[in-house]
C-alpha cells in the first residue's frame, strides 16, 4: 500500500524530558490505526508532534507526509497540507463563535455545509457560542468534528473521542467521524487515514480500523489487528507488554 | 427664554477660580499653546465634508450617507459645520449646537453645570470660560426611535482646544441611541479636544451612548462626563479607543439615584505607539435595587500604557449590585498597563459589589490550536485579538455593532 505517512527513527522531548524514542511508523492512503497504550505512555505526545505543536520538541528524526518531509514546517503549514487533529481538551476562544470560525475554517463560502454539519452533530444551538466555552464532554468532540469536516484533512488525528461522553454520542461521533475519513459514505474516499487514540476501545465498535499499535514507555510495540489487541488489553492489561519489552 | 445671565456669570467666576488647577489624574497640559481660533462654512450635506474629513467622519462611525440615521450634528474646530434632524423625527427629538440652547430655554439652568463642575479642574474652567459649542439633543417623552442620532466632533487645524460641552436629556419612558466620533481630519495636529458632558435620563428612559474615539499621536484629549439616572432608567456606554493618541484622561461618572435604574459601560481600548492613556469608570448607587456594570478590555502594544480604573460606590441602604471586570493583554514588552477597581460602599450594608481583573499575554495554545485548522500565526492572533475585544454588547443596534467589530479587525491587522 502507498504511504501516506512515513516517520523514521522520531524522537520527541517535551520540556527537556524524552517522552518518545526511535518510532517508526507508516500508515498507507485510506487506512486506520488505533493506539493503544496506559496513560503517561506518550500516545497525545505523539499525534501532537505530528501535527507539529512547538511544546514537542523533535530531537532527531524524519516526518514525511504525502513524500513531502514536514519535519520542521509549523502547525499551520502542516494543517494546510492536509493534516487535522480531534483535541482531548481543547482550549476556549473568548470572543470567537464557532460559527465565524467554522466560516474561517471553510473559507467563508460553506454556511450551508455549516448547517448541515451542525444539525447532524446536534450542534446549531452552539453555533453562536463562544468556541468551546461552557461545551460539555461531548460537545467539544462534537464541536472538534464540525470543525474537522469543515477542514477535510487528509490525515486525521483523533485524541481520545470517546472520553467525556454518553453512550449516545458515542454513536453519533462513530458515524460522524466515518462520513470525515469518508467510509460512511456510498462513494468511498479510500485516500483519508486516520490516527486515533483510545482507552476504551468503544470507538473501535463504530469504526472499521485497519491496526493496532500499544505504545508503552514512549515506545511503538505490539502492532496487529487492532481488535485482538483490545482483547488481550481487556484481559491482561499491559502487562504483558512489560513482559514484551 | 435664555439661561439667566446670572446663573451664566456665577458659572464663569467659579471656573475663573479653577483656571490653573491641576486634574487628579494625567499629566498637566498648559493650555496657552492652544490659542488659534478656527471657523468653518457650513455644508448643506455631509457628502460635501472634504476628503480627508469625510473619510475621518467615516472611520469614527458616521455614516455619511445618513441612510440609517435619524439626524446629525457635525462640529469641525470651533464651528457647527452641519446639523440635520430628518423631518420624520421632528417633533420627536431636539437637536441644536449647547449655543443655541442655552440662548433658547431658561430652563436648560437646570442641566447646565448641574452634574460637572466648572472648577472641576482647569479643563473644565477652559470650557466654560471659552465655549466652542456642542451639541443639545432632548428625547421627547415616549418617544422611541428607529435609528440613532449621529455626531461628530472634528479638529481639522493645530493648536486648537475644542472646548464643547453637550447635554443630553431623555425625558420619561423615552429611548435614544447616540453614536459619536470624536476625531482629527489632520493627523499630525497638536492639540486639545475637551468635551463637557451631561446627561440626564428621566424615569423609565433608555440612553444608549456609543463613543468611537480616533486620535492621534500628538493629541490630548480631556473628556469630563456625568450621567444621572433616574427610577428605572438605563444608561449604556458602549466606547472604543483604537488609535494612537498622545495623552486621554477621562473618568466618567453614572450616579444611579432612582430605584432601579441601571448602568453599563463596555469598554474596549487598544493602546497603541507612544500613548498614554487613562480611562475609567465610575458608578454611584444611590437608588434601591439599582445595577451597574463596568465591562474593560485592553491590549497594550508598542510603548503604551494603559490605566483603567473602575470604581463602584454604593450609598444605597437597600439592594445594589455592582460589577466590574476589567482584563488585559500585553502585546509588547515596552507596555504598561495597570488596572485599578476599587469597591466603596458608605454604610451599604446590602450592596453586592465585585471585581475581577486580570492582564495577560496572548495565549499560545488558542495561537496553536487555530494555526491547526490551518490559519497563519498572524491570521489566529489576528482572531483571538478581535475576540477579545469583542464584548458582545446586549441592546447594541446591529449596525453600530457591525461597525465596531470592523473598525476592532483593521485595528487588530494593522497592529500586527
Amino acid at each position: 500500500m502507498e504511504e501516506m505517512l512515513k516517520i523514521k527513527n522520531l524522537y520527541i522531548s517535551v520540556e527537556g524530558k524524552k517522552v518518545l524514542e526511535d518510532i517508526n511508523f507508516s500508515l498507507g492512503y485510506g487506512e486506520i490505526a488505533v493506539l493503544f497504550g496506559p496513560n503517561g505512555a506518550g500516545k497525545t505526545t505523539f499525534i501532537m508532534s505530528l501535527m507539529g505543536f512547538p511544546k514537542y520538541k523533535i530531537e532527531k528524526g524524519k516526518i514525511i507526509f504525502k513524500g513531502v518531509d514536514v519535519t520542521h514546517m509549523d502547525v499551520s503549514e502542516r494543517a494546510k497540507l492536509g493534516m487535522g487533529l480531534s483535541f482531548q481538551k481543547p482550549p476556549v476562544v473568548r470572543g470567537v463563535s464557532l460559527r465565524k470560525l467554522l466560516m474561517i475554517i471553510g473559507n467563508g463560502k460553506t454556511e450551508q455545509e455549516i448547517l448541515e454539519y451542525a444539525e447532524k452533530l446536534n450542534l446549531t444551538s452552539h453555533l453562536d457560542r463562544d468556541v468551546n466555552d461552557g461545551f460539555s464532554g461531548g460537545e467539544i468532540k462534537r464541536a472538534e468534528l464540525l470543525q474537522l469536516l469543515m477542514q477535510k484533512p487528509e490525515l486525521v488525528f483523533i485524541d481520545e473521542p470517546e472520553s467525556g461522553v454518553d453512550l449516545e454520542n458515542i454513536v453519533l461521533i462513530g458515524e460522524m467521524t466515518n462520513q470525515l475519513l469518508g467510509r460512511g459514505q456510498r462513494i468511498k474516499d479510500p485516500k483519508k487515514s486516520a490516527i486515533i487514540i483510545t482507552h476504551t476501545g468503544y470507538i473501535l465498535d463504530y469504526i472499521n480500523a485497519d491496526k493496532g499499535y500499544i505504545l508503552l514507555n514512549g515506545k511503538l510495540q505490539c502492532k496487529g489487528n487492532p481488535r485482538d489487541i483490545l482483547s488481550e488489553i481487556k484481559k491482561n492489561g499491559y502487562k504483558r507488554c512489560f513482559t514484551c519489552q | 427664554m435664555p439661561v439667566s445671565k446670572n446663573y451664566l456669570k456665577q458659572i464663569k467666576d467659579k471656573a475663573k477660580k479653577a483656571i490653573d488647577k491641576q486634574a487628579i489624574y494625567g499629566e498637566d497640559i498648559d493650555l496657552r499653546q492652544f490659542q488659534k481660533l478656527i471657523e468653518r462654512g457650513k455644508i448643506e450635506s455631509l457628502d460635501l465634508l472634504p476628503e480627508l474629513a469625510k473619510e475621518a467622519a467615516l472611520m469614527a462611525g458616521v455614516d455619511v450617507e445618513e441612510k440609517e440615521r435619524l439626524g446629525s450634528y457635525v462640529q469641525i474646530d470651533h464651528s457647527v459645520v452641519y446639523k440635520k434632524l430628518s423631518k420624520l423625527y421632528e417633533g420627536k427629538v431636539e437637536l441644536m449646537s449647547i449655543s443655541e440652547a442655552v440662548e433658547s430655554y431658561d430652563w436648560l439652568e437646570n442641566y447646565f453645570w448641574r452634574i460637572v463642575q466648572p472648577d472641576t479642574d482647569k479643563y473644565t474652567a477652559q470650557v466654560a470660560l471659552n465655549p466652542t459649542h456642542g451639541y443639545f439633543i432632548r428625547i421627547l417623552p415616549g418617544q422611541k426611535l428607529d435609528y440613532p442620532l449621529q455626531t461628530c466632533l472634528m479638529i481639522a487645524e493645530g493648536y486648537i482646544s475644542q472646548n464643547v460641552h453637550n447635554i443630553v436629556i431623555v425625558e420619561e419612558g423615552a429611548e435614544l441611541h447616540i453614536i459619536t466620533g470624536c476625531t482629527l481630519s489632520k493627523s499630525d495636529a497638536v492639540g486639545i479636544h475637551l468635551g463637557i458632558s451631561e446627561f440626564y435620563i428621566k424615569k423609565g428612559g433608555k440612553l444608549f451612548f456609543t463613543m468611537i474615539h480616533n486620535w492621534a499621536e500628538n493629541f490630548y484629549v480631556r473628556p469630563r462626563t456625568a450621567v444621572m439616572v433616574e427610577e428605572d432608567g438605563l444608561y449604556v456606554n458602549n466606547y472604543a479607543l483604537l488609535k494612537p493618541v498622545k495623552s486621554i484622561q477621562s473618568f466618567p461618572t453614572v450616579y444611579l439615584k432612582g430605584d432601579r435604574a441601571s448602568a453599563r459601560f463596555n469598554t474596549v481600548i487598544y493602546g497603541l505607539k507612544d500613548s498614554y492613556i487613562d480611562l475609567g469608570s465610575k458608578i454611584v448607587f444611590e437608588g434601591k435595587e439599582t445595577k451597574g456594570e463596568s465591562l474593560t478590555r485592553s491590549i497594550s502594544d508598542h510603548k503604551s500604557v494603559i490605566y483603567s480604573r473602575g470604581d463602584l460606590i454604593a450609598k444605597t441602604q437597600d439592594y445594589c449590585m455592582g460589577r466590574l471586570d476589567c482584563r488585559g493583554i500585553i502585546f509588547s514588552k515596552d507596555a504598561s498597563i495597570y488596572t485599578i477597581p476599587q469597591l466603596i460602599s458608605h454604610g451599604a450594608d446590602k450592596a453586592d459589589l465585585s471585581h475581577e481583573a486580570s492582564i495577560g499575554p496572548i495565549s499560545e495554545e488558542q495561537v496553536e490550536y487555530l494555526m491547526s485548522r490551518g490559519m497563519t500565526k498572524d491570521e489566529a492572533t489576528s482572531l483571538i485579538t478581535t475576540g477579545f475585544l469583542n464584548l458582545d454588547i446586549p441592546f447594541l443596534p446591529q449596525i453600530i455593532d457591525k461597525h465596531i467589530k470592523e473598525v476592532i479587525q483593521i485595528t487588530a491587522k494593522e497592529s500586527l
